[in-house]
């Protein structure tokens, strides 16, 4: 199911006392989801992301613009005539039902000819929890199960009435590390084999990059960037979405350009044609330093340690003109002859090197 | 470890103490007094021991008279008392305008004083030389003769004393359950509503089993509160409540100690000893019940 948005606006409107103040938590959203898609938004908390989510299940209304599943405008309809699959953040499981009971709760509510009996529901349910591997627990109740396996049974739950589009609210942020891990290729597998239309809300980078067909990044209300994982992360298109995005983050530098030549304190880094002088920030990529320093693009760091992680090492020095507490630079392990004492100097990478403008935080194309 | 018993006895002591002294030595002083036949406060001396005093107290018309009262009562308004607080609860929780007015409003019974209450009931269905009580009236605009609440036929006495005894507990239960409504999770009815539950089905698979501790709390009280129902007569028909057929067991017990007919202790005891297991009886069947049927 294709899912559009057209300039979606939500607005909280509150009132402490007799102050009025309004909060605009999702601000003129556009976009296409296609069919079968894996869409993860993607922002720090209170940036309106789970807002949408509501928004696309109908739990809210939005103040201004429209909603299509398909070519279906599904705006004014209520949330239980939408047809979505939705998993909460706390998963929502009846306590007082087991999970088979769970899982057929959403088939019970049918009513006429899409009524089904008895027999049906518990065929269509264990389809269901066999999906998520689930069908040895059936007859547990939701406090008999660990956190992951209360996750798939939310899961199956939202597609055993086989959803229109799944959506899935911070999915894996109750979950212990290693579980997290393992649910989050659950969630491509189950999604995959559906081939179910699926938004899911995230706070954590590493996990909408790792499943997502595709990222929106989002701040304060407003979309700043729409592309596969692998192209936002490569080609940010201002500096926030640059720092979200990554681990370790990207290192965040004031610099300058000065005759078509950018500068971080005093070293030249790479030329820079066509832009006029001024005051910039410079953003370089963890893996954008090499331990190559020959030619122009050389930056020298104060040398606080060396962490050796194996496949590659982890450099961890300090600059003046740094924005983040310590400079994280990962390198092949092989050349360490840029170190020099108490100073590193590291070559550039040229494509992991981003400009910003300083006071907008808009990408400088170079 | 002994240490540490020791310590917890210490910190139990003062509730050891007090119940011991105000609960459990009464109750063995009653039903001790229970078998003692022919007592006699002055002499404190007694005849023999036997069950006698139960057999006087089964076969007293007036104690039949105050059980079946009891029994009519605790099975009229505890289920109903309990339903309507219910459907006043869920209907607070659903507004949301005017919803800590409408709070306000219904809990004001619980805080008003019982004779009070009973001063105003009397007001609504007592006849007087001058009135035939306010309800009399209001029934006399539907053609209906007026009725005798007070002094009249059993059935509308029984009438009176039943909505009494609802309105007055119903403030208490509507407080409980609207507090538990609201402790159930909103997601929970997010979760239905994008299921496509009908409200009903909200309410029956849902709210119902969510607040069902609480609904059984209110309903083992309910059943001992009513039980225990003494006030609500008196406030309505007066003390001489034997006379008035409106006795109720523990208005017997008190008769038998107190009242004119009264100097009883060892009869008192016995009808003492027979409401403690009626109600013990009650709360083990409802304990069975809920057992099955509450999911926490």
């Amino acid at each position: 199911m294709k899912v559009t948005l057209q300039n979606l606006t939500k607005v909280f409107n509150s009132r402490v006392g007799k102050v009025k103040s309004s909060v605009t938590a999702v601000n003129d959203f556009c976009f296409e989801i296609e069919d079968g898609e894996l869409i993860g938004l993607l922002g720090p908390s209170g940036c309106g992301k789970s807002t949408t989510l509501h928004l696309l299940s109908g739990l809210q209304k939005p103040t201004s613009g429209k909603i299509f599943f398909g070519d279906e405008d599904v705006t004014a309809l209520p949330a239980e005539s939408r047809g979505v699959g939705l998993v909460f953040q706390n998963y929502a499981l009846y306590p007082h039902l087991t999970v088979l009971q769970n899982i057929t709760f959403p088939l019970e509510n049918r009513k006429g000819k899409d009524k089904l009996t008895k027999e049906q529901m518990v065929l269509r349910a264990t389809e269901a929890a066999k999906l998520v591997q689930l069908e040895n627990l059936l007859d547990r109740k939701p406090s008999e199960l660990s956190g992951g396996q209360q996750q798939r049974v939310a899961i199956a739950r939202a597609l055993v009435k086989e959803p229109r589009i799944l959506l899935l609210d911070e999915p894996l942020s109750n979950l212990d590390a290693r579980l997290r891990l393992q649910t989050r290729e659950e969630i491509r597998r189950i999604q995959r084999s559906t081939g179910v239309t699926t938004i899911f809300v995230t706070h954590d980078q590493e996990e909408a990059m790792s499943i997502s067909d595709r990222i929106v990044v989002m701040k304060d209300g407003v979309i700043h960037q729409i592309d596969k994982p692998q192209a936002v992360y490569d080609d940010p298109i201002n500096l926030f979405v640059a720092k979200f995005l990554g681990t370790p983050p990207i290192n965040v530098f004031e610099g300058y350009i000065k005759n078509e030549t950018l500068y971080i304190d005093n070293e030249a880094l790479m030329p820079i044609a066509n832009e006029a002088d001024r005051e910039v920030v410079i953003a370089i990529r963890p893996e954008g330093f090499t331990t190559e320093s020959e030619g122009e693009t050389v930056l020298t760091c104060g040398l606080t340690r060396v962490e050796v992680m194996g496949r590659d090492i982890s450099i961890v020095a300090t600059h003046d003109k740094c924005e983040n507490v310590s400079i994280r630079a990962i390198v092949d392990a092989d050349n360490l002859s840029c170190i020099n004492g108490t100073t590193v100097r590291f070559g550039l990478k040229k494509h992991k090197v981003f400009v910003f403008e300083k006071e907008s935080g808009e990408r400088i194309r170079f | 470890m002994k240490n540490n018993s020791l310590k917890a006895w210490l910190y139990l002591l003062p509730a050891v103490v007090f119940l011991g002294v105000f609960m459990v030595y009464p109750l063995i002083d009653v039903l001790i007094y229970s078998f003692q036949e022919g007592f006699n406060s002055a002499s404190q001396t007694y005849f023999g021991v036997g069950g006698y005093n139960y057999s006087y107290v089964l076969h007293d018309p007036y104690f039949l008279q105050a059980l079946k009262n009891t029994f009519i009562l605790v099975f009229i308004t505890v289920p109903l008392s309990t339903a309507i607080s219910l459907i006043i609860s869920v209907a607070l929780s659903s507004i949301s305008k005017l919803r800590n007015l409408f709070q306000t409003v219904f809990f004001l019974p619980y805080v008003t004083n019982t004779l009070a209450v009973g001063l105003v009931f009397m007001i609504l269905f007592k006849q007087t030389p001058i009135s035939d009580g306010f309800i009399n009236t209001l029934l006399g605009f539907f053609g209906i003769a007026p009725i005798d609440f007070i002094t009249g036929p059993y059935w509308a006495k029984m009438l009176v004393l039943s909505l009494y005894t609802i309105w007055v507990v119903m403030p208490f239960k509507i407080l409980i359950l609207t507090s538990a409504l609201a402790s159930v999770d909103q997601t929970y009815y997010n979760a239905a509503k994008v299921d496509g539950t009908s409200r009903f089905r909200i309410f029956t698979k849902i709210t119902l089993p969510m607040i069902s501790p609480t609904l059984f709390y209110l309903v083992i009280t309910g059943f001992i509160g009513a039980f225990k129902a003494y006030s609500d007569a008196v406030a309505l028909f007066g003390t001489d409540l034997n006379a008035n057929e409106m006795n109720t067991i523990v208005g017997y017990i008190y008769d038998m100690l107190y009242g004119n007919a009264g100097g009883f202790p060892s009869y008192a005891s016995a009808a003492a000893i027979i409401l403690f297991v009626i109600v013990l009886t009650i709360t083990c069947i409802n304990l069975l019940v809920s057992k099955k049927h509450v999911h926490y």
